[in-house]
């Protein structure tokens, strides 16, 4: 496809995401605020009260209700989105797994904030990591750009015939939502060639059928495994959608994972979400220094990309992952991963805790850290309190 | 038509989708036709939808799916229904 | 026939019969919501269901916001159906309260029907916000102290063009108040009296007796509530007259579950429906 130049525009990330999913033309919207996201939902209400969306916003009365209606409006055949954070994804889990056991085409995006108890407004990413196990991709963004380009290539994503499942958009709650950055847009035709309409549509009156019917055991496991096979296959689609992209908006989109100097790194510190602009500031710092670090940004979190993170790591002398989300009882969330990606490989894995409920992390945390670590006097696990 | 790809949880119409209901029976209806005056009140209440009606006008109970609860031996007006012991 | 015969449905329940009696009114043309119900069970499972029009299965909680949403699919594609949710008591006065307020206070286009059996049957007989007093369930084993929750009125008060209560017993009555909300748009809210003989310890074959004594005993008022205006319908017009009732006694003896209320107790239910058709006079 020919390149066409986007429009440039200085966007905070709800709005660049509110502006992202105008363009993809959902039918219907359901809203219910939320913070750090409720900006994105009143750009969205704007834009349908202006008659730019023309699309039905059911301002319902609940998280759970704003998943739920949406997941029956995607059931009947339309384009569907919602918002929501923290508490609000928790509150809408019982839905999730509706929608990702029942293999619906849904887009949502989480603006990442801490969970309750105690209460925090502010950033980190439990909320997001927590519903790794219900049968939606994971995507993350690193800048507000990313959070618009993900969610227009989310929309074509989910929809796909080889996929067919919903996908999550996740960016960081105020470092991204609320802050002002550099966008480029595309132009509308050319979001609307690169997403089709949509085909998906389970009420058909000449063809009825009981959508999310009673299974028997043998019925349920087959169709787990085939929901398995279907996040397997779309890591290839995935990667075809970021291509395409690519070519139509002129900028690289990296794949699965991002390497940035990590070719010929015998340190390599791993992150996912905003957090790693400054893993990269640490690392564009070290090696001014002559230290042969980088720095492998994970974008896509579930399907797991193994194969890339441990092709890019595995003759690392030690690799340094960065967690803003905790399994309690186990570890770094994103660590572990990690380690299932390097088994059978000699390489030490660290784990980096930080940012739970806000807390700031600057570019000379990770920088220490990744020094302790090429000192060898990194700990396994280290917090950054 | 809808076409998706497999393991996707659907259902289509069955009829006897929980199996031969017949068989749960105890006790079954039995309509003696000389007591019936063609009312329909067991056609219109029978609460499994397993009675019809024939072109004469008389019930029919479909006694393959009939779970002989005894409803329309309660609702008609001429005790034309008698619950007999199902006799297998 | 729209709701094919062999299914799950336990003999003498209604379930079956208030479906098909529905779908012959709203024809095929209509999406069914079902929350987790005995309907979630009845409806069968992956291989076949008895259901000839679409069914979406619905959490426990969301029913009414999925219709929502199926609802306004439909009609962002144009396409002319009725959205129906088939809700137990359960699904509707407690768990799936919030959102079938947040729904009728949208005024959402959608019917709603709420079959009330009064307990959560499902998993075996456990009291719900509709249980009525006095009643056995097994989480109430020596009664249910407190009232039953005033559901359509409840649902009248959020200012929705159409509330009504209808009885299985009176099946035409029923059918006319589908037909006449069919018709209407906005949010439409049918409360069904659904008797169930395993939970309500009675014999099979009482369903439709114990159906039509609810209603003549005046427990079960007909009436409905259209735009706001006020009227009972079928038998209950003529009710108003308390010589005209049969005494409550005669519904409560029928059922195991009433089986140990104490003399006090049916005096306090028989006043109880005295005063609510005084009320009722007045409306």
């Amino acid at each position: 496809m020919q390149v066409t130049k986007g429009v440039v525009k200085a966007l905070v990330g709800n709005h660049a995401v509110a502006y992202a999913v105008k363009q993809a033309k959902p039918q219907v919207l359901a809203v219910y605020p939320i913070t750090p996201q409720t900006t994105m939902l009143e750009k969205l209400s704007e834009y349908v009260d202006r008659g730019e969306l023309k699309a039905r916003l059911i301002r319902v009365e609940s998280e759970h209700s704003a998943l739920a209606s949406i997941y029956g409006a995607a059931v009947a055949g339309a384009r569907v989105f919602t918002a929501t954070a923290s508490q609000g994804l928790l509150y809408m889990t019982e839905m999730l797994y509706w929608a990702g056991g029942q293999r619906v085409p849904i887009v949502a995006a989480v603006a990442t904030r801490a969970l309750a108890s105690p209460w925090s407004i502010l950033d980190d990413h439990q909320d997001f990591m927590s519903k790794r196990d219900a049968i939606w991709i994971q995507m993350m963004a690193e800048n507000v750009q990313e959070a618009y380009d993900l969610t227009i290539q989310a929309f074509r994503i989910s929809e796909h015939e080889n996929v067919v499942l919903p996908v999550m958009m996740g960016f960081d709650g105020f470092i991204l939502t609320h802050t002002m950055e550099r966008v480029e847009v595309l132009h509308d035709s050319v979001v609307d060639s690169f997403i089709p309409p949509r085909k998906f549509n389970l009420v058909d009156f000449t063809d009825p059928v009981g959508v999310g019917p009673v299974a028997p055991p043998e019925d349920y496991i087959r169709m787990r495994f085939e929901a398995k096979k279907a996040m397997e296959r779309s890591k290839r689609v995935i990667k075809e959608i970021f291509r395409e992209y690519e070519d139509i908006s002129g900028r690289p989109q990296h794949g699965l994972v991002e390497c940035f100097m990590c070719r010929d790194a015998d340190y390599v510190v791993v992150s996912m979400g905003a957090w790693s602009g400054d893993a990269r500031v640490a690392v564009e710092r070290l090696r001014e220094r002559g230290a042969k670090v980088g720095l492998l940004k994970v974008r896509v979190f579930r399907p797991f990309p193994f194969e890339e993170v441990r092709d890019y790591l595995r003759d690392c002398k030690g690799v340094l992952v960065m967690d803003r989300a905790y399994s309690f009882g186990s570890g770094g969330i994103l660590a572990n991963e990690v380690k299932v990606s390097l088994y059978g490989h000699n390489v030490p894995v660290h784990s980096l805790v930080g940012g739970l409920g806000g807390m700031d992390v600057r570019p000379l945390h990770i920088q220490t850290a990744l020094e302790n670590l090429m000192e060898g006097k990194l700990e396994e696990e280290r917090w950054l309190l | 038509m809808i076409n998706l790809p497999p393991g996707v949880p659907l259902a289509r119409p069955s009829l006897g989708s929980s199996g031969q209901t017949g068989t749960w029976r105890v006790l079954r209806p039995v309509i003696h036709y000389d007591k019936c005056t063609k009312c329909r009140l067991c056609f219109f209440y029978c609460v499994e939808n397993t009675i019809d009606l024939e072109p004469n006008m008389f019930p029919k109970i479909d006694y393959q799916y009939c779970k002989g609860c005894g409803v329309c031996a309660q609702v008609c007006p001429t005790a034309a229904i008698e619950m007999m012991r199902e006799v297998k | 026939m729209m709701f094919l015969r062999g299914n799950a449905a336990c003999p003498g329940c209604p379930i079956p019969r208030e479906l098909d009696a529905l779908l012959e009114v709203t024809g095929e043309r209509t999406v069914l919501v079902v929350p987790a119900s005995c309907t979630t069970v009845i409806m069968g499972d992956t291989r076949g269901m008895p259901s000839k029009v679409p069914v979406i299965h619905s959490a426990f909680a969301a029913s009414s916001a999925i219709a929502s949403g199926v609802r306004s699919a439909l009609d962002a594609r144009g396409e002319k159906a009725t959205v129906v949710v088939w809700a137990g008591d359960g699904g509707t006065g407690d768990i799936g309260f919030a959102s079938l307020s947040g729904a009728a206070e949208r005024n959402e286009d959608i019917l709603y029907v709420c079959y009330d059996n009064e307990a959560y049957m499902n998993t075996g007989v456990q009291r719900s916000g509709l249980t009525p007093f006095g009643a056995w369930t097994t989480t109430t084993p020596s009664g249910k102290a407190e009232s039953k929750k005033p559901l359509p009125k409840i649902i009248a008060d959020h200012g929705v063009p159409y509330v009504a209560t209808a009885s299985i017993a009176y099946l035409f009555d029923y059918k006319d108040k589908v037909r006449k909300a069919k018709e209407m748009s906005g949010f439409r809210y049918i409360h069904l009296l659904s008797p169930c003989p395993p939970g309500w310890r009675f014999d099979a074959g009482l369903t439709v007796e114990i159906a039509k004594l609810a209603v003549e005993t005046g427990i079960w008022p007909l009436y409905e509530i259209e735009k706001g205006k006020f009227r009972l319908t079928s038998i209950s017009k003529v009710l108003v007259d308390k010589k005209k009732r049969k005494p409550v006694e005669e519904y409560l003896k029928l059922q195991g579950r009433f089986k140990d209320l104490k003399g006090e107790d049916v005096k306090r239910i028989q006043e109880e429906v005295d005063q609510m058709w005084e009320d009722l006079a007045r409306m």
